[in-house]
């Protein structure tokens, strides 16, 4: 028989106001097994505590069951208290008399009954409650850093300095992402590149950091602290250790009929590039689409122009498998597709023009060199109309219910970048509202409107017809009702974010979830903002929905921060409440092993006696490293051989039989 | 299974106190119970509460023996689906319960006794609300009969 003791707590009048103490007591020193009750106002103080201690030591006490508030609160405090008197603190169950019993209920009667039966159910648990001792697995001391924008960057510079390795994995040729693309950034009007060309060049220097750049996750396994990465690294067809970055290749390159992916297809690139200046590493590659070499057997000029001998026709793909402890996801947005948008001639005229490759038309690298000029004539505009919203805030499926969040603030920017150069040119900015909360950011955008003279019209635009070399803007203004129509040389659509169009396939690799948009879930909308539902992965950036430059840094850092604690901690201890198989009842079938979320079960092949001989036997394995104790599993199993430690079926069994008594 | 019914029909039925065991997961439903506690909110004492870890921890065979032992109603509460704490956990629960309820129904026990629900950490008034509305069923169908084991006696 065991020698439980139960604790119950009054929690000042929180419980004993609505249950009567005595009548609890005195119920649960009924039940077989109990063999110490005990009451006191407030179990959790240190007084509380040692109550408990000293009885588990004196009245040699092998299971405690403590009535009080919700083990949510507590069940820690109470669990720490028994193993600092010897006890495995897997021996303590909580009734939680407070939350689910005296604060919902008025009656005191009623709820002292319910107390009653919630105290009966723990002690019915607790006599099948075992010993469990959570195992310990290593962290491997290094990070993962998806995606090379400012988060990727950021995230992976802060986890360096720590003192951890970090990989830098990015899909493009470059480091850099969006912010490399824009000229000037809100609310400081600083420019981008001056910001952030330095910290991409930190990263490629710091001795913790190595980059995989043109590289992709092909494959992931493991678990927090162990997860092992299967690195694609695309063939560049230039060898990145002989290749010295100087330019020749790209310049003689005969084939130039490609976009730019980095100019937004305002400026032709050649087969072989480099996608901007500034680009780290700055090692061109091949588009093998592109190049004739690759098309046609013919060409090769870059191989007898290169200098060092560092072009490489025949690279191929190469995979690199490594383990890391930590996985931070920084893999960013894009903008929506205008294609189903036909009231703006998007895809017909070339001067209307999405907010990004305004941003390209404005870059003193860019284009045109700065110079703000039609990309029809290359004549400079004389009004231009800017459209907010355009797919944000849209509830049709052409576009996305969401507030993308930065447009308002880059339009603005983008209005007074005009006005900076040229006073001249009239802006209109066709609005739903204006959000712009943010330190210093409604100042910014008040700015463009006092002190700019930007013309901000609330509506909506209906069409925008193409009249001669004009564009014919009609829209409303909503406050007067008005209908206006702008004779406009140019039109730039703030186009809404969205998420990545991989971002679930590469959730469904890591194991995280992304919401109704795409775009990833974190752990906790408020408490954990940077973890996901998988240990050991943690998100930073615009992936994880619209952010701006600001509030990606900032969540990077917090990632960092994360994943520092982590790979600081070089042991973890794991939640021993795991699956456990009864190999004896195991039929082998698998069941569980296609159910299982966590990839956690998987076969082996054991060796049984069976009259007497032994014979090999196929039947499932537990990982309890990766096994996260869902239990969904047992009951998958048809031969009732899976059972989840501290919730096994003869507990629950036994605490449902204890409250239908 | 053996069932006394004339014991059982002799029972006094306005004294009918119903019994309701909630199974809630760990990580949505139980927390939304304690808030529904937090925030002062109340339902009847005869909802009891057993925590899993996932909803899809629930065996059928728990359901079941809560009838039997005589218990008037069953909630099993969940995260909501895609919420799940453990990604997919509760699909499998609202798979599996789907069929359990077609079982029930056919061996004769009224559907509305059996309930499976989402209730998310924030949610302390559905989670109220749930509670609620299943005693208001059971109320209105009476004590259980068809599947209470009468050699366990409540
Ligand atoms: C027109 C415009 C103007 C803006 N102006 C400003 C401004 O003035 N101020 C401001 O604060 N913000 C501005 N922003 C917002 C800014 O662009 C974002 O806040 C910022 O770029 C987010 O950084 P990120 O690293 O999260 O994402 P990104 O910049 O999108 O970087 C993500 C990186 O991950 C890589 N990647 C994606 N998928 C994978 C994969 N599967 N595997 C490996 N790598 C992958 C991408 O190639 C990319 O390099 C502007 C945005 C737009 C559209």
């Amino acid at each position: 028989m065991q020698r439980i003791g139960v604790f119950v707590c009054w929690c000042g009048t929180n419980i004993a106001g609505t249950v009567d103490i005595d009548q609890v007591k005195q119920a649960a020193e009924k039940i077989p097994g109990v063999v110490n009750v005990q009451d006191y106002q407030y179990m959790c103080s240190e007084v509380g505590q040692n109550l408990i201690k000293n009885a588990i030591k004196e009245q040699k006490l092998d299971r405690v069951v403590i009535a009080s508030c919700s083990p949510r609160m507590h069940e820690a405090t109470f669990r720490k208290a028994a193993k600092s008197a010897g006890l495995n603190p897997y021996l303590v169950e909580i009734a939680n008399i407070r939350e689910q019993c005296s604060w919902v209920h008025k009656n005191k009667e009623e709820a002292t009954e319910k107390a009653i039966a919630l105290v009966r159910a723990a002690v019915a648990k607790a006599t099948l409650n075992t010993e469990l001792v959570p195992g310990e697995i290593g962290v491997e001391p290094r990070a993962l850093e998806i995606g090379g924008g400012i988060a990727g960057i950021q995230t992976a510079l802060d986890i360096a300095e720590a003192g951890y390795k970090v990989d830098i994995i990015e899909k493009t040729p470059s480091i850099g992402g969006k912010m490399a693309q824009i000229d000037k950034t809100f609310p400081t009007l600083d420019c981008s590149a001056c910001i952030l060309t330095p910290k991409m060049v930190d990263a490629s220097t710091h001795p913790n950091i190595n980059l995989y750049t043109y590289s992709e996750v092909e494959a992931v396994q493991g678990y927090v602290g162990n997860f092992e990465v299967t690195i694609r690294q695309k063939a560049r067809s230039v060898n990145a250790d002989k290749c010295t970055g100087c330019g020749i290749c790209t310049d003689k390159c005969p084939s130039k009929k490609a976009e730019s992916e980095f100019d937004e297809g305002l400026r032709k690139r050649g087969a072989i590039y480099i996608p901007f200046p500034q680009a780290v590493p700055n090692v061109p590659v091949i588009d093998r689409e592109e190049c004739l070499k690759f098309k046609t057997g013919k060409c090769g000029l870059c191989e007898r122009v290169c200098p060092s001998g560092a072009i490489e026709f025949n690279q191929e793909d190469t995979l690199v498998t490594q383990k890391y402890g930590a996985i931070v996801v920084a893999t960013g947005y894009d903008l929506i597709n205008l294609d189903k948008f036909g009231e703006y001639p998007y895809t017909e005229h070339p001067d209307v023009i999405t907010s990004l490759e305004f941003e390209r038309l404005t870059s003193a690298a860019g284009p045109t060199a700065g110079k703000f000029l039609r990309p029809s004539n290359g004549n400079k505009p004389k009004k231009v109309v800017f459209v907010q919203c355009v797919g944000s805030r849209d509830k049709s499926s052409r576009g996305k219910t969401y507030c993308s969040k930065i447009c308002c603030m880059y339009t603005a920017k983008h209005a007074m970048l005009i006005k900076e150069k040229y006073p001249e040119i009239e802006v209109y900015v066709f609005y739903i509202d204006v959000r712009t909360p943010g330190k210093n950011f409604d100042e910014f955008q008040r700015r463009a409107v006092e002190e700019y003279g930007v013309n901000y019209i609330k509506g909506m635009v209906g069409k925008v017809f193409p009249e001669g070399d004009k564009l014919q803007v009609h829209g409303v203004d909503a406050l007067s009702s008005e209908t206006l129509i702008i004779d406009a040389d140019m039109v730039v659509l703030a186009a809404a974010t969205k998420a990545k169009d991989d971002a679930q396939e590469l959730g469904r690799k890591l194991s995280i979830s992304t919401d109704a948009n795409n775009f990833f879930t974190e752990a906790h909308p408020k408490l954990r903002p940077v973890e996901t539902h998988s240990a050991g992965i943690y998100l930073a950036g615009a992936c994880q929905g619209p952010k701006d430059i600001p509030e990606t840094v900032a969540q990077s850092s917090a990632a960092a921060a994360k994943a520092i604690g982590l790979l600081n901690k070089g042991k973890l201890v794991n939640n021993p409440c795991v699956s456990q198989v009864d190999e004896q009842i195991c039929s082998g079938c698998l069941a569980c092993t296609k159910m299982c979320p966590y990839e956690a079960i998987s076969s082996q092949v054991i060796e049984v006696k069976e009259q007497g001989k032994i014979v090999k036997k196929t039947v499932a394995h537990v990982n309890e490293a990766l096994c996260q104790g869902c239990g969904g599993c047992t009951v998958t199993c048809r031969a009732g051989a899976l059972d989840l430690k501290g919730f096994m079926n003869r507990q629950i069994l036994a605490e449902v039989d204890a409250i239908c008594l | 299974m053996s069932l006394e019914n004339k014991q059982i029909s002799s029972e006094n039925t306005s004294n009918f106190k119903p019994l309701i065991v909630a199974f809630c997961c760990n990580w949505c439903s139980y927390a939304g119970a304690d808030l529904a506690g937090t925030s002062r909110l109340n339902y009847p004492a005869n909802v009891k509460i057993i925590k899993v870890p996932c909803s899809c921890r629930v065996n059928p065979n728990f359901v079941l023996r809560a009838f039997q032992r005589g218990a008037d109603g069953v909630v099993i509460a969940g995260c909501h689906p895609g919420d799940c704490h453990y990604t997919s956990g509760n699909y499998y629960t609202r798979r599996r319960f789907t069929l359990m309820k077609n079982l029930l129904e056919y061996v004769g026990l009224e559907p509305e006794r059996f309930k499976v629900d989402w209730i998310s950490a924030g949610e302390g008034n559905k989670f109220a609300a749930v509670m609620n509305e299943a005693l208001e069923q059971v109320h209105k169908l009476g004590p259980n009969r068809k599947l209470r084991d009468a050699r366990w006696k409540r």
